[in-house]
């Protein structure tokens, strides 16, 4: 056991970024999930912000899955995940919209801590990866900084509301 | 998971195998880490309220320090079951051992939204074999027979 948060090896970091795969697929079977679910029409609103979701974290995810490739690991495909999502839904669902939205909002914000502890631990590190460590933080900065605009857009829906 | 709550897990199984508090350099041993480094932490532990360190005797968390320690065992027993259940990682103990430093609790929770675990969690983990006792899968069988040996 160690107590270093510091990415030690390619096998670690391409464990992390499988993670992160999981991470968006989660949100976006979820997201899925929700809009489904409802019993009662989703307002506009938030059916447009649960596609943006599922799109974003689409686009997150083949982001995650060239850096993989990269490292020669395997990526976690989509359709290995959606089961597994929907097989737990219905013990996490949300009862209504205010839980739509917050349930978003978590996404939003354990995806925005994962990246963060991720790069943080990127950056303490001193091992030499075998794909270019300047690429690897720049995609998942922008990974990160989406996430945070993402934080402040359902924020701002949530306060709307009340 | 942060370095203090690291150290509260490792004071808590420590704890359940000894009967007793936790010698320092014991939870040193399972940490990898120095003796001064372990005592330097103990007595933050200490200050915070988690941990009652007394000379000779070894460390015993205070009511506080074990809820923490629980949150922080119940996130390392998601990701080992995740490690199992989702990526059917065969080392899952050697890989959780080395995520749990970067994985926060509140990922371990959005993790836990796809993993089938047991309602007595943490309390089914096996401090002495280092391994949730209810984990059933080829994997675990393989790290029993190794002990054995």
């Amino acid at each position: 056991m160690s107590i270093t948060r510091a990415v030690g090896s390619d096998h670690q970091l391409a464990r992390l970024l499988q993670i992160g795969m999981v991470l968006e697929e989660v949100v976006e079977a979820r997201a899925y999930k929700h809009a489904q679910s409802m019993e009662t029409e989703p307002e506009a609103e938030i059916l447009a912000l649960l596609e943006d979701a599922a799109e974003e974290s689409a686009e997150h995810r083949t982001k995650l899955e060239s850096l993989v490739d990269k490292l020669e690991a395997e990526p976690v495909p989509f359709d290995q995940i959606e089961p597994l999502v929907e097989a737990q839904y219905g013990q996490t669902k949300p009862e209504d919209f205010d839980g739509v939205l917050y349930d978003q909002l978590c996404n939003e914000e354990t995806a925005y801590k994962f990246y963060d502890d991720v790069i943080t631990a990127i950056e303490a590190s001193e091992t030499s990866f075998s794909i270019d460590r300047h690429h690897l933080v720049t995609v998942l900065s922008g990974i990160r900084e989406e996430e945070a605009d993402g934080v402040e857009e359902v924020t701002t829906m949530m306060e709307s509301r009340q | 998971m942060n370095t203090s709550d690291q150290y509260l897990k490792v004071i808590y199984l420590v704890q359940q195998v000894e009967d007793g508090p936790a010698s320092t350099g014991r939870i040193a041993d399972m940490l990898d880490v120095s003796p001064a480094s372990a005592n330097e932490m103990i007595g933050k532990l200490q200050e915070r309220g988690f941990a009652d360190h007394e000379k000779y005797k070894g460390v015993s968390l205070t009511e506080e320090g074990i809820v923490r320690a629980r949150d922080a065992l119940q996130t390392y027993c998601i990701i080992e079951r995740f490690l199992i259940e989702v990526l059917e990682v065969e080392r899952f103990r050697e890989e959780a051992k080395t995520l749990e430093t970067v994985i926060d609790s509140t990922v371990a929770e959005r993790l836990d939204t796809i993993i089938d675990r047991e309602s007595q969690c943490p309390s089914c983990f096996a401090p002495e074999a280092d391994v949730c006792e209810l984990l059933e899968c080829d994997a675990v069988e393989s790290v029993d027979s190794e002990m054995a040996d």
